[in-house]
């Protein structure tokens, strides 16, 4: 984060990592579910074992991953721009300006809504400016846009 | 042209040239089957149940068509069974194109399109108007738009450059042989590896140069005698080989401006000039004058292309460095033209690995600025920071700064863009009366 102003950056809910530990677990299940019983009708018991274990294994660098990927995940409203930072492998930084945008997106799939939240997404002109925060409380989702809304209506600037 | 002022039809042609080379295809099978040479007796009641369909309809059509100019609101009604009738206040205005398809020019008439600012599903199309009556119309409705005397003359342009059509010609092959080029050393390379494949590839290789034919034609039919022009409603365009556009483009609509020299000019010292302009997709046009990215000068000289680049962004190139020595590791084939910069007001990047692109934005209308670090690039500690304007990639690229470098970067060009946006909202409120565009 480039010489950070006042405002402190914030990060999605602890619900999001539970929500995305919930994903890959899940993922992985069916994934060893498939595999196991695949390689037991085709090869044979030891087989499956070994497909499991793989799977199994895949599983955990799944797991560190995504855990870093959501602490990566931060956003700093600042007084004249919003700041979201992200990624693990690739780092992307956007800044923002509320004048610049042009409809804000809240949505919650049916995972999301299961644990109670919601992704911010800021549209500008740009179709490269990807301002996208998932893994917001549902409060807090609701007070992000009203409060971006506002911003934008007031800093308005034209093409 | 009479007085704009009353209920006028379009011309009466206009049938005949909307339904274009459908009614002349239809015409055409229906004078030979007429003429009893070829096809089958009996199957011209068909072929004229077509022909009078497609001929009712365009006339219906331009019965149901009329517009007048009724003080400060050009009015358009069409439509038979669903009436639309659209209202065009002069004021908002953004351009009124002349455009002319090979038939109409033929025929001595042009359509007018009258594009407004926001969406392009309000534009205005009257198609078509004998060529004077057209422009005569856009004088008026310039002049209107200016607040002026209807009546006063448009005022004057000046020229700013016209493309040779040779030079055209010449680069247009040019990039048609660098693509050949490219092929060949392909098919030789395949050759050699291994013989046998010739024959697979070489259908394959017949298909590439097939295609090339259409695109270089498109290129010299739609950038035939171009023509830059300045005028005070801003950048005038003039350019086709059979049918003819005339576009003009507010300044102020301008997102960046870039600069592409392909490997085979270079040596000529001469590059192309493509400018981004704000606003909505619309249809685009088998002309290309619904894009967004449209080009300043197909082919013309460096010198040139800065003067016009300076003058279309206002302002003086910024000063440009080169990416630390070590950027070589991460990009070895860009790493020659790689270079950035920026001051107040605007921000310079340029790209490219054979042909070179450099990229201008105008801070004031910078979207939104982004800090990219890749695996490689952190290894070396670099970082890329992009400066995004409004459309599809549209985008200066600081590529592989220094990591505190482009930290600083991002701060400072935010910064700037914010002070190079309050400033000219600023001077839009006091100098401009609302409603007024320019």
């Amino acid at each position: 984060m480039p010489g950070s102003a006042v405002p402190a950056p914030k990060s999605p809910s602890p619900r999001l990592w539970r929500m995305r530990r919930v994903q890959v677990a899940g993922t992985a299940a069916a994934a060893a579910l498939v595999a196991g019983t695949a390689a037991a009708l085709a090869v044979g018991a030891p087989a499956a074992v070994i497909a499991v274990a793989v799977v199994l294994v895949a599983a955990l660098a799944a797991f560190w991953f995504v855990r870093n990927r959501v602490r990566a995940w931060t956003y700093t409203e600042r007084e004249d721009d919003l700041i979201v930072a992200r990624g693990v492998l690739v780092r992307r930084l956007s800044v923002v300006p509320y004048g610049r945008m042009q409809f804000v997106d809240v949505t919650a799939g049916p995972v999301e809504r299961a644990f109670r939240l919601a992704t911010v997404k800021l549209h500008t002109a740009a179709a490269a400016s990807d301002a996208r925060i998932p893994g917001l409380e549902r409060d807090e989702a609701a007070r992000l846009r009203n409060r971006l809304a506002a911003l934008g209506e007031a800093k308005a600037a034209g093409l | 042209m009479t007085d704009p002022g009353e209920w006028h039809r379009l011309h009466p042609l206009s049938p005949l040239v909307r339904s274009g080379r459908a009614a002349v295809g239809v015409l055409a099978i229906v004078g030979i089957s007429a003429s009893g040479h070829f096809g089958h007796d009996g199957s011209h009641l068909l072929d004229w149940a077509l022909a009078a369909a497609v001929v009712i309809g365009a006339v219906v059509n331009w019965l149901v068509t009329r517009w007048k100019l009724d003080g400060a609101t050009l009015r358009i009604e069409t439509g038979l069974l669903r009436r639309d009738s659209r209202q065009l206040p002069v004021a908002r205005i953004q351009a009124v194109d002349v455009v002319r398809p090979f038939l109409a020019r033929a025929l001595g008439l042009a359509e007018l399109r009258v594009r407004l600012a926001g969406s392009s599903h309000a534009d205005g199309r009257l198609a078509y108007l004998p060529e004077q009556a057209a422009l005569d119309l856009r004088a008026r409705l310039l002049a209107a738009h200016h607040g002026l005397d209807p009546a006063t003359p448009e005022p004057g342009e000046r020229i700013l450059a016209s493309v040779p059509n040779g030079r055209l010609l010449g680069s247009v092959l040019a990039s048609g042989a660098s693509l050949l080029i490219a092929l060949l050393v392909a098919e030789v390379v395949v050759v050699v590896v291994s013989p046998a494949v010739l024959a697979a590839t070489g259908s394959t290789f017949l298909v590439f140069l097939i295609t090339l034919v259409p695109m270089v034609w498109r290129r010299l039919a739609t950038e035939y005698g171009f023509t830059l022009a300045q005028s005070p409603d801003g950048i005038r365009i003039r350019r086709g080989l059979l049918g003819t556009v005339a576009e003009t483009i507010p300044l102020r609509r301008v997102q960046a401006v870039r600069m592409v020299e392909p490997v085979l000019w270079r040596p000529l010292g001469w590059c192309r000039l493509e400018i981004d302009v704000a606003g909505s997709p619309g249809r685009d046009h088998a002309d290309g004058s619904g894009r967004m990215r449209k080009t300043l000068l197909p082919v013309g000289h460096r010198d040139l292309a800065w003067e016009l680049m300076r003058l279309v962004i206002g302002a003086d190139p910024p000063p440009l460095s080169r990416p630390p020595r070590r950027a070589r590791r991460k990009a070895p084939l860009s790493y020659h033209f790689l270079a950035a910069g920026h001051d107040a007001a605007t921000a310079m990047g340029v790209t490219g690995r054979l042909r070179k692109v450099t990229t201008w934005v105008p801070l004031e209308k910078v979207q939104s600025v982004r800090m990219v670090t890749g695996p490689a690039q952190r290894l070396l500690s670099l970082a890329t920071v992009h400066v995004d304007a409004a459309g599809r990639r549209v985008r200066a690229e600081f590529r592989d700064r220094p990591g505190e470098e482009a930290g600083q970067l991002v701060e400072d060009l935010a910064a700037l863009c914010r002070s190079a946006r309050r400033q000219r909202s600023q001077l839009v409120d006091s100098a401009k009366p609302p409603g007024q565009l320019r």
